[in-house]
């Protein structure tokens, strides 16, 4: 067997949890490859982490102006030869404003900033960090987010639904989706989308902070441990 | 030739406007019960360097278009000003 796979994760100015994500890729079993926003390489990686954070301070709009990084070309070109990637919190928000991720994100409905466990439910197989989970399952990570609120206009969302792409639902104990256990008013309670093809996925939840039972819930290790394996998949290919 | 404008950039109609409702439920509180339907959108300001005011503003369009604003979820208005900038 080869080595293990190489899992790069872009620090842009004002990241807050590049520094968790590789460290929970170093837990479950990769090799954490630190990248930088004004950087052009991607160090041949096997997957890309764009983490959660507040990149160039979220002015404009979150994710704005880090979706026209330098490295962004990179990830874009990345993406576009089918490698994994992924976008946490404000990494999604960062893939939402490429344009490599359908909808958007805007102000929580209760104008607060939440931070607190969630029960995300799986939709579908057809993503890096679920394709070792089954549709229906539980998986209970943190959020930590002001503007986490998903919007699409309405043929979008129409289109992003029937195609499957959604990837993660907010969900009570019981794996129901109802209001009262939607924290941030997201158009059909989502958390998480793909792409059309399936290799790029963005959740506002962090998985990267649901690694260790010592400090809380461990919803993340498969998630993360789905990113290697797909990942590694890539990289013998 | 420096061409002024303003970009005024706003939130879609029909999409929840969670800073307007603030605002617009903190009038009441002060006093004035007669406002409804308070948005809360971007204002910025930038000055371009070309040869005719028609050149400039593309310019500006398509930085309204491609950065100020998300196409997603708002639409942007572009203003030349009179200049006297600053």
């Amino acid at each position: 067997m080869a080595g293990s796979a190489r899992i790069g994760v872009i620090t842009f100015p004002g990241s807050l949890d590049d520094r968790d994500a590789l460290r929970a890729v170093e837990l479950m079993g990769g090799v954490g490859v630190p990248l930088w926003h004004g950087d052009r390489d991607l160090r041949d990686v096997d997957a890309v982490i764009l983490p959660g954070g507040f990149s160039y301070g979220d002015y404009l709009r979150c994710g704005a102006i880090a979706g026209h990084a330098p490295i962004l070309e990179e990830v874009t070109g990345f993406a576009d030869r089918g490698g994994p990637v992924l976008g946490i919190c404000n990494g999604f928000q960062i893939l939402c404003e490429s344009g490599l991720l359908p909808g958007a994100l805007i102000r929580n409905r209760s104008l607060r900033f939440i931070c607190r466990r969630v029960m995300l439910r799986v939709e579908t197989s057809r993503s890096p960090i679920t394709a070792d989970l089954v549709p229906g399952e539980l998986i209970e990570v943190p959020i930590k987010h002001g503007e986490g609120q998903f919007v699409a206009r309405d043929d979008e969302l129409r289109r992003i639904e029937s195609e499957g792409q959604v990837v993660f639902r907010y969900a009570g104990p019981d794996g129901v989706t109802d209001d009262a256990h939607n924290p941030n008013g997201s158009m059909a309670s989502i958390a998480g989308v793909r792409n059309p093809r399936g290799n790029v996925v963005g959740l506002m939840p962090h998985p990267e902070h649901a690694v260790d039972p010592d400090v809380g819930p461990t919803g993340g290790q498969p998630l993360l441990a789905s990113l290697i394996a797909r990942a590694m998949a890539g990289a013998s290919a | 030739m420096i061409h002024a404008f303003e970009v005024l950039v706003t939130l879609k109609p029909g999409l929840s406007d969670p800073a307007g409702k603030a605002v617009e439920a903190s009038l009441p509180t002060m006093g004035w019960t007669n406002v409804s339907n308070v948005h809360v959108g971007r204002h910025v300001r930038l000055e371009v360097d070309a040869a005719t005011e028609a050149e400039a503003r593309a310019q500006v369009e398509e930085i309204a278009h491609r950065l100020l604003s998300n196409p997603v979820i708002e639409d942007f208005r572009v203003l030349e000003t009179s200049g006297g900038a600053s």
